[in-house]
């Protein structure tokens, strides 16, 4: 009965889309401000229904109702309990729920939290947001039904995949979709815009806390699929450029160049068009990321049960939004107003280049992405497309990116004073050519790139402090600087922080791939390996009963210098219920690296008790997940900024003087 | 100008979209490797042999000599190859089957190493040291198993040939590839 209601729920809340898809819009041409106002009861009621249906659905998994088919392909009685609620969202209809309920909660949060929009603005921005959800609530109601019930009820359920269950995972997803989702108000307040023919920089400031919002969640989803990749696949990898990864990348990329071009448009009144562009284009690749996952168009490890009907159906919403949206810009941007001009050195040059290389790098990864189904289409040859084309394309990019990085934030508005700039990072510069000096020097092994890569990071957590410090004016008047950091405004620290976190993540990025070492070895108990300095006595393995699995678990003494230092325990785990194998890698953690080991049993003529062991050291690799908290923090920071919290000041009223 | 520019967006996203489509045709298996050697003979090119082993390298047309042939890639670095090595050595011993190696990638001491502890039951080894014949047969990585009628590819086989699932398709081509 609960189903049904939930069922019921969604179909209501499709009604209701359907009227706010349309009622405010036409308000806002009327200059009806009752049908405008509507939207802010309608979005409140969909969010409301769909979270009925969303509660509905994890109540059946609560409670292990197998008369649902959902319910009976994805879950299973013996589950702890936080996998059967993360189970919810594990597959394909029910993270279709997930999308949904997020995309109507940010729909509802405009309508709650933007008092001080124009009405006119709030109403279309709705209006285009419901049409979003309109496409979506429909495909969920005719091709993929969550609550589907069964003739018969089964005994018992088919189980989580054991891979997903792990708590980075059964939170990885919301927070992806927070972040994938949430650029979809930022592209329903860029419609809008287009409608309204106008762009100013209100639009910019009210558009981006939304924009910020989705990005730390995404940001914060992204790392974690990594960091769960990285101790749960059993390889000590952490990006793979698997195409699934890419589609969550590529939003990433373009939401961070429209978080900084926003900032143009908020304070120069310029940009305006290529804003509104990277506005659609960001929530493009998000729903394009979507149709990847759900259509099976390409291998990955990652992809839902396939079905061609879907793919179509998807295919069509795509088409629809992001082909009407862009048509809509081709009609509209050109009668965007031009806005203020700038020298061409300047902020503006600065986040100018910010842009076109983040675009750029965007386009490479997309370009990379689907190039196999592009010749696949054109020739029939089939390829892949793997990691050396990304280290080509994608590294070098990066370079300057991060170069300019660092020179960005000290550059002032409309002109900037070069001289005086390079005056403020000189001692940055020298420190990191020293660096990288130091490093080809003392030769650490491990191509050029890694030297390259530190010096890049140096640089870049350098020139961010070197203006953080000028900002305070710290050199000139340490006693000062300290009240002039309270006054500072948070979106600085963000940036700082955000910057900062940056450069450490890039420490971890080059550090783990350049510099680290591996071995594959089998062993028997009492072998020992060498790596990295470390000495690995392999002690054999016991049998370790779990709630829902057995698992064998490894013994390695791991010696440093002579001394014990750790014991590390991988295990091999093995669910009856789903009849598969999972690797439980164990890990020892410092800031220097990681010592990261994982037991296979081997297969084919090999004596017994012999095991496949994996031992990798990984340098700097914890800067990764260090640098990516400081990211999300520092986005977190600066969306407290007073001058968002407060709100925007009211739009210029436009006076209209008779042409007489 | 300006109008043109910004229709370019529109225009890239339609192209994107019509290649998205054509994917969608259900009788598409993205998963699937290609071989697109089969049915074509090895490419023309002289595979040295490893220094400190009795095995002679060869030429594709050494190969071509036998009615049916056998062709494994492996490596001393690859566990799988490790794995398969047992069975496989059966396997060529039991049908009678001329069995060539192809050592990729490999320093040759380590494969010389690695042959005399495990055995050797090449009747040629060619030595692909830097790779090059890896790429020219269109390699994803060790061990694969090709199998040739007089020269001519008709089978491949990605992975260790060990187990019921990894060996039943093997032995079903090796079966059509004797009726030819």
């Amino acid at each position: 009965m609960i189903a049904e209601t939930g069922h019921f729920a969604l179909a209501l809340a499709l009604m209701v889309a359907l009227v706010q898809s349309a009622l405010p819009i036409l308000g806002a041409a009327r200059r009806d401000v009752v049908w405008m106002r509507s939207a802010e009861v309608t979005s409140l009621a969909q969010a409301g229904l769909i979270a009925i249906a969303f509660g509905a659905l994890m109540h059946a998994f609560v409670t292990s109702d197998f008369s649902i088919i959902n319910v009976f392909e994805n879950s299973h009685s013996a589950k702890p309990m936080i996998y059967k609620v993360s189970a919810t969202w594990g597959s394909h209809e029910g993270s279709l729920l997930l999308w949904v309920l997020i995309l109507s909660l940010f729909g509802a949060g405009v309508s709650w939290a933007g008092g001080n929009l124009p009405d006119g603005l709030k109403a279309r921005t709705l209006s285009v947001q419901a049409w979003i959800t309109v496409g979506f609530l429909s495909f969920m109601l005719f091709t993929s039904n969550p609550f589907e019930r069964m003739s018969f009820i089964p005994a018992n359920g088919n189980d989580l995949n054991p891979l997903l269950q792990d708590i980075g995972l059964a939170l990885h997803p919301p927070l992806l979709y927070v972040g994938y989702v949430g650029f979809s108000i930022v592209f329903s307040f860029a419609v809008a815009a287009l409608i309204e023919g106008h762009v100013d920089p209100a639009w910019a400031r009210w558009v981006r806390p939304w924009t910020l919002a989705a990005w730390v969640s995404l940001t914060g989803g992204i790392a974690l699929g990594s960091w769960w990749a990285y101790y749960e696949l059993g390889w000590g990898g952490w990006w793979f450029w698997d195409p699934v990864e890419n589609v969550s990348f590529m939003p990433w990329l373009l939401g961070t160049a429209l978080l900084h071009s926003a900032i143009v448009t908020e304070k120069r009144d310029t940009f305006k068009s290529w804003t509104i562009l990277l506005a659609i284009l960001t929530f493009s690749l998000s729903l394009f990321g979507t149709f990847i996952v759900r259509s099976g168009l390409l291998t990955s490890v990652h992809a839902f049960a396939v079905d061609p009907e879907r793919g179509i159906y998807i295919l069509g919403l795509l088409g629809a939004s992001i082909g009407g949206a862009l048509t809509l810009f081709a009609w509209r941007a050109p009668q965007l107003e031009p806005g203020g001009i700038f020298a061409p050195v300047s902020r503006e040059t600065g986040l100018m280049l910010n842009n076109l290389l983040l675009a750029t790098a965007t386009a490479t990864v997309l370009l990379g992405t689907v190039y196999p189904l592009i010749l696949e289409a054109l020739t029939g040859e089939k390829i892949s497309v793997g990691p050396p084309y990304f280290a080509m394309t994608f590294t070098p990019l990066m370079v300057p990116l991060i170069l300019a990085m660092g020179i960005g934030p000290h550059l002032s508005w409309k002109r900037a004073d070069l001289r005086g700039v390079l005056q403020r990072v000189k001692w940055s510069i020298a420190i990191s050519v020293l660096v990288v000096a130091i490093i080809l020097w003392r030769d650490f092994g491990g191509p050029v790139m890694a030297a390259i890569g530190i010096g890049i990071a140096i640089w870049l957590l350098l020139a961010t402090l070197a203006d953080f410090a000028a900002r305070i004016r710290f050199w000139d008047d340490v006693r000062g600087s300290f009240a002039r950091v309270r006054r500072l405004p948070r979106a600085t620290f963000g940036m700082v922080l955000a910057h900062t976190g940056l450069a450490v993540a890039i420490l971890g990025f080059t550090g783990s791939s350049l510099w680290k070492t591996e071995t594959v070895v089998f062993v028997q108990p009492g072998d020992q390996i060498e790596i990295a300095g470390f000495d690995v006595t392999f002690d054999g393995v016991t049998e370790v009963p779990g709630p829902n699995y057995i698992a064998r678990q490894g013994a390695l003494t791991v010696d440093l210098n002579g001394r014990n230092v750790e014991v590390l325990r991988p295990e091999r785990r093995y669910y009856p219920v789903a009849d598969t194998l999972t690797t439980e890698s164990a890990i020892r953690h410092t800031l220097h690296g990681d010592l990261y080991a994982s037991l296979v049993e081997p297969q084919g003529e090999v004596d017994e008790g012999t095991w496949t062991l994996r031992i990798l050291y990984e340098p700097l690799i914890n800067c990764i997940w260090i640098g990516s908290v400081m990211l999300v923090f520092g986005g977190i920071v600066s969306l407290t900024d007073r001058r968002l919290r407060i709100g925007a000041p009211k739009r210029k009223v436009q006076l209209s003087v008779p042409a007489e | 100008m300006k109008r043109i520019w910004a229709f370019l967006p529109l225009l890239m996203i339609v192209v994107l979209g019509g290649f998205l489509g054509w994917g969608l045709n259900p009788n598409r298996d993205p998963s699937e490797i290609p071989s697109a050697l089969v049915g074509k003979p090895l490419p023309e090119m002289v595979l040295p042999a490893l220094a400190g082993i009795d095995n002679a390298g060869f030429v594709p047309a050494d190969i071509a000599m036998h009615d049916l042939a056998l062709v494994n890639v492996f490596a001393s670095w690859c566990v799988p190859c490790r794995a398969e090595h047992g069975p496989l050595s059966e396997l060529a011993a039991r049908e009678g089957l001329a069995l060539y190696g192809l050592n990729y990638r490999d320093q040759q001491a380590d494969a010389v190493d690695w042959l005399n502890e495990l055995g050797n039951p090449y009747l040629g080894i060619g030595h692909d040291e830097a790779g090059r014949a890896g790429i020219e047969w269109g390699i994803s990585g060790v061990p694969e198993t090709f199998i040739l009628v007089r020269g001519t590819i008709v089978h491949r086989h990605v992975g260790p040939l060990v187990g019921e699932a990894a060996t039943r398709p093997f032995l079903d081509a090796l079966q059509k590839a004797r009726m030819r």
